[in-house]
């Protein structure tokens, strides 16, 4: 860990301010990546600005959706109320995400910019263009690894993003309100806070520089059942090997790409009539195909027709 | 030399008046270590704050050290030193004695410029802080010239050579019987690198006073801890104290020293003051040993009615060249099933890696992964019960020695298991139980693990409050030696738990091999009843010879000591109070256990059988356990349930070996993919869902004197091939490549068209 300072925020605007105007300052909420990360010298902030109790933790009802606070921690949004009776999706990959020690710590907005789990990222001594751009890409020749992406990869990075809860939120519909160092605040979609790796795998979002997550907003549960699924080596808990989230119409894959992936073309078949397998079948047919992604490729259809069946039994009180 | 026939006369472990064997009895240090007041060795009171050492660890799997540069690091906040190759202090060249007596030779670090495999420590800095003597270590820059190494096993396993001084078994014919035989199975199993991931990582804490060493470290072994210190650093063995009281932890992976020991060592004397330095988790996958990779041939020859008249069973297995170690993954398979036709026997590729060496039942825990698969398979060929095949193989002497067996209850571990278990209910056609979106299969394997008794002594001392404090340079990795030390000697002296103290892990006491290979228990165990029974002689000479004793007089052969109490008939008075009076300044004695000079004249094991019931998920190919339930046979039980414990530990990690625990060597760099618990997947509570193991009442009286056998390495023997025989149950899907990962099953139900 290179030596750092740190200071605990007075109110969101200065946080903001303060990281915009520092190139080596970063936001700390729970930790539980950013620390780590740290110690391991992948992570090299000069300065910490501690968001962590900022009074952005409750959850509150807006025009029959809610509203999260960006600091909420993901063991009290999966145990919220309102949240286990309108996005059961939610719950489930909130729970299935990391162990209960880190969601007692890991907030919402956390979750959403954690890194990947590649392990050449991990690894110092090993080339990686998004912890040292333009190193090169470890994995790609790499060892077979079970969490590559096989949607949207490029040359440059094949590491998916790691995070459960983003993909249930991208299979809501869910959005993220910002606040940027102006003091305006904004909104954007789930699916398009993260980026596609390209030439850039260092550049993970579309925040600006010192932009903060203050909230995740949450529309009304669409009609039809919800439904998460994640595989993993076992059961206790893991970074998954693929993901899935149903909530009606709306289908999520995770572990598969730099972002979490909605799939749209598993929606537009369905919209169309399509059996869930057939849907699945046209969602994995534009999968980035390589000679040791095919089980990948085969498992995530799998998991995904399935998933869709199960949500046909599932209905939202 | 003693006889195993002076150990068959009943004796106070075996007459058990006070009860405490076999007993319950709760940890004895439990309550510490709950309420985190065991000290571990990175934890311990230093006379002065330490300071804190990190090690820089290679890049590259093989070459030499072309340019380093410590300058940054020297001007890092808080260093107070920075060591490489270049200005360390001198040691003992690798591998020297200069006490021939020494258990373990000179183990140098930072000696040379050369590089022998990743992740070996190239540099060494003690600050103030552990902050800072990580943030310094990161400033150092080092150019490298690497060379090409042998790192790629599967791709390696051309050189295989047979390991030095070992040859293969060969008895009766197996080429012939095999290619004579109606029913045969050929079929070569393969098991991955696996790593230790103990809780606690190595560690050690060190000062200097004078020319003399004090050392907290983490070890499984205090005497080769000792001289590993002593030899590296050109010291007498005995100005080096070593203790390691606490241990988090070991499997094998602590039965050696690393190079914590040594650079804390020499950085306390440097800088005259107390240093500590701990592995980290990510260091400890490269710094430390694994366990190899193993690949196993098993071809086994049978006639239609199950028995077996063609047998061999070949590994290949790897170790580093500067480290030669040999996975013995055939060797258990010399002694299970009766088969007149042999072929046993290990190759060994010499790599660029890390050093692999004893890991949870080393030779077992990979091999029984092979043969206990095979003979599922070769039992459905045959259409017999994977445990009647077994009973027809059941041989009356060793089969590979004709050896007598001291006690053996295999047979009768399997028909319990399978009654308790509800084995009938398992369908042995596979792929036929279905339960909503699972699959559901059972499997069984048997177990077996060698027993072995060593050299080792105790003292043991009772004070005038009436305390008996036994010492012994034994350790405790977790398996609660403490607490059956204390149940040996409470017993033996017929006081209750509560009067009895056990101190260990101290290379000043009677020295004791430690832990490892199962041996612990008895081997410790056994010396700590010698010297109880020592003292019984000496507190019965006390008393028949004080005239103020009630006892006084004798006659000596009828004194008993139960209940606190030392007595004849019904004079009595209680130890504190005789030796209150008669030794005020209390009574010390050692005793001793050495093996039996024709315990080799028996084949001795203990043995077990293990039962899994699993799902397999029909969409994803994801396993996950639904009961498990052992049932061994291994000697009297000193401790229910630290007994139960050791084994149900170990069928956990054979979960971990079956389904999760794999590191793999990237061959481009010549490093392991996984260096953190995130990676590395070893099973956790939800992993484990109906778990359960009993005992079958056994004494082996060609053991020792108390009868007793190890427990700690017999659970993972078998356990992992269980669970892979019942995921061929449940899909038909034979798998022959651990460790069965949802990737890997997919695969093999796709390409069954499930």
């Amino acid at each position: 860990m290179r030596p750092f300072t740190y200071e605990r925020a007075a109110d969101a605007l200065s946080a903001v301010k303060a990281v915009a105007e520092n190139p080596g300052a970063k936001f700390l909420a729970g930790g539980t990546n950013l620390l780590d990360l740290m110690k391991l010298d992948i992570e090299r902030p000069t300065h910490l600005v501690d968001v962590g109790r900022l009074p952005f933790a409750g959850v509150e009802d807006v025009n029959g959706g809610l509203r999260v606070g960006g600091a909420m921690v993901n063991s009290k949004l999966a145990a919220h109320p309102r949240v286990r009776e309108l996005y059961p999706v939610l719950v489930r990959a909130l729970v299935s995400g990391a162990s209960g020690q880190l969601r007692n710590k890991a907030t919402t907005a956390g979750n959403l910019l954690q890194r990947t789990r590649c392990a050449y990222f991990y690894d110092t001594t090993k080339p990686c263009n998004k912890r040292q751009p333009g190193s090169g890409c470890s994995a790609l020749e790499g060892v077979h690894g079970a969490h590559d992406a096989i949607f949207g990869a490029s040359k440059a990075c094949i590491a998916s993003h790691p995070s459960d809860m983003a993909v249930a939120l991208t299979a809501l519909g869910a959005s993220v309100e910002t606040l940027t160092p102006t003091g305006a605040s904004r909104t954007l979609a789930v699916q398009d806070l993260h980026r596609l790796p390209g030439d850039t795998p260092q550049v993970e979002t579309d925040l600006a520089p010192g932009e903060l997550i203050t909230a995740v907003l949450l529309p009304p549960p669409p009609e039809g059942g919800q439904v998460y699924r994640k595989v993993r080596g076992r059961a206790s808990y893991a970074h998954g090997i693929a993901s899935v989230a149903v909530a009606g119409g709306r289908v999520a894959l995770g572990a598969v790409a730099h972002k979490p992936w909605r799939a749209a073309h598993i929606e537009d078949a369905l919209a169309a009539g399509a059996s869930p397998a057939e849907a699945a079948e046209a969602e994995m047919a534009k999968a980035d195909r390589s000679d040791r992604n095919a089980l990948k490729i085969a498992l995530v259809g799998r998991l995904a027709a399935a998933a869709i069946e199960e949500s046909k039994t599932r209905r939202v009180a | 030399m003693s006889s195993v026939k002076d150990w068959a006369a009943p004796n106070p472990i075996t007459e058990n008046r006070g009860g405490l064997i076999g007993k319950g009895v709760d940890r004895y240090e439990g309550r510490l270590k709950v309420t985190g007041s065991a000290p571990y060795a990175y934890e311990v009171d230093a006379p002065s704050r330490p300071a804190i050492g990190y090690m820089a660890t290679a890049a590259i799997a093989k070459g030499r050290i072309a340019r380093i540069d410590t300058r940054a690091a020297e001007a890092s906040p808080g260093v107070l030193l920075v060591w490489s190759h270049l200005n360390a202090p001198a040691q003992a060249p690798r591998g020297t004695r200069a006490n021939p007596r020494s258990q373990r030779p000179s183990n140098p670090v930072l000696a040379s410029d050369r590089i022998d495999n990743f992740g070996q420590t190239v540099a060494f800095v003690v600050a103030d802080t552990f902050e800072n003597a990580r943030a310094a270590a990161n400033l150092i820059e080092i150019e490298y010239a690497a060379e090409p190494g042998v790192v790629d096993f599967v791709a390696s396993l051309d050189q295989a050579d047979q390991p030095p001084g070992e040859e293969d078994v060969h008895i009766g014919d197996f080429p012939a019987a095999y290619a004579a035989a109606p029913v045969t199975v050929d079929e070569t199993y393969e098991s991955p690198v696996q790593n230790h991931v103990q809780m606690e990582p190595c560690a050690t804490t060190a000062w200097w006073d004078g020319d003399k060493v004090t050392v907290h470290t983490s070890i499984q072994m205090v005497k080769g801890g000792q001289h590993a210190l002593a030899e590296t650093l050109a010291i007498p063995s005995d100005h080096v104290h070593l203790l390691t009281r606490y241990i988090g932890g070991g499997f094998g992976g602590k039965g050696q020293s690393y190079d914590d020991l040594i650079l804390a060592a020499l950085g306390a004397r440097a800088l005259g003051r107390p240093v500590k330095l701990a592995y980290t988790r990510q260091q400890m996958f490269h710094g430390t040993i694994h366990r190899p990779a193993v690949s196993m041939r098993v071809r086994l020859g049978a006639q239609p009615d199950g028995r077996l008249t063609a047998f061999a069973v070949e590994a290949v297995t790897h170790c580093a060249r500067k480290a030669i170690f040999t996975e013995h993954a055939a060797n258990f398979s010399r002694n299970l099933y009766a088969a007149p036709n042999r072929l046993t026997g290990h190759r060994l590729v010499q790599m660029d890696l890390p050093g692999a060496g004893p890991m949870r039942a080393p030779g077992e825990a990979p091999g029984m992964l092979s043969l206990e698969c095979a003979m599922d398979e070769l039992a459905e060929k045959l259409g017999l019960d994977p445990i009647e095949l077994r009973i027809r193989n059941e041989p009356d002497v060793d089969p590979e020695t004709g050896k007598p067996f001291s006690v053996r209850q295999l047979v009768q571990c399997m028909r319990q298991g399978a009654a308790r278990f509800g084995w009938e209910r398992r369908n042995p056609k596979p792929g036929q139980v279905r339960d909503g979106r699972w699959l559901v299969g059972m499997g069984m394997a048997a177990a077996i693990r060698g027993n072995f008794l060593l050299p080792a002594k105790a003292g043991v001392r009772i004070d005038a409050d009436g305390i008996i404090t036994l010492r012994q340079g034994m350790t405790d990795i977790g398996t609660g030696t403490y607490t059956i030390l204390a149940q040996i000697t409470a017993e033996t002296m017929g006081v209750p738990m509560e009067q009895v103290k056990v101190e260990m892990g101290d290379s000043d006491f009677p020295p004791a091999p430690g832990s490892g290979g199962q041996f612990g228990a008895a081997t410790a165990g056994s010396a700590a009843y010698d010297a109880g029974m020592n003292l019984r002689k000496a507190l019965t000479d006390l008393a028949v010879g004080d005239p103020n004793s009630p006892l006084y007089g004798g006659p000596a052969e009828y004194v008993t000591f139960e209940n606190g109490n030392i007595a004849i008939e019904n004079r009595s008075e209680t130890l504190a109070a005789l030796v209150a009076r008669a030794a005020p300044q209390g009574v010390y004695v050692e005793g001793s256990i050495s093996p039996a000079a024709d315990a080799r004249d028996y084949s001795q094991h203990t043995y077990g059988a293990h039962f899994a019931e699993v799902g397999v998920d029909t969409v994803t190919g994801e396993v996950r356990m639904r009961k498990m339930f052992g049932v061994f046979a291994a000697g009297r039980i000193l401790n229910a349930k630290t007994a139960r414990s050791q084994v149900t530990g170990g069928m956990i990690w054979g979960v971990g070996t079956a389904l999760t625990e794999s590191n793999v060597v990237d061959p481009r760099y010549g490093s392991f993919i996984n260096q953190d618990m995130a990676g590395y997947l070893v099973p956790a509570h939800a992993d484990i869902v109906d778990l359960d193991a009993i005992f079958l009442d056994e004494a082996d009286d060609k053991a020792n004197p108390m009868g007793i056998k190890g427990v700690g390495e017999l659970g993972i023997c078998g356990a992992g091939a269980a669970v892979a025989n019942a995921i061929y149950n449940a899909t038909g899907v034979r798998l022959r490549d651990y460790p069965m990962t949802p990737e890997k099953v997919l695969e093999g139900m796709l390409a069954a068209g499930l």
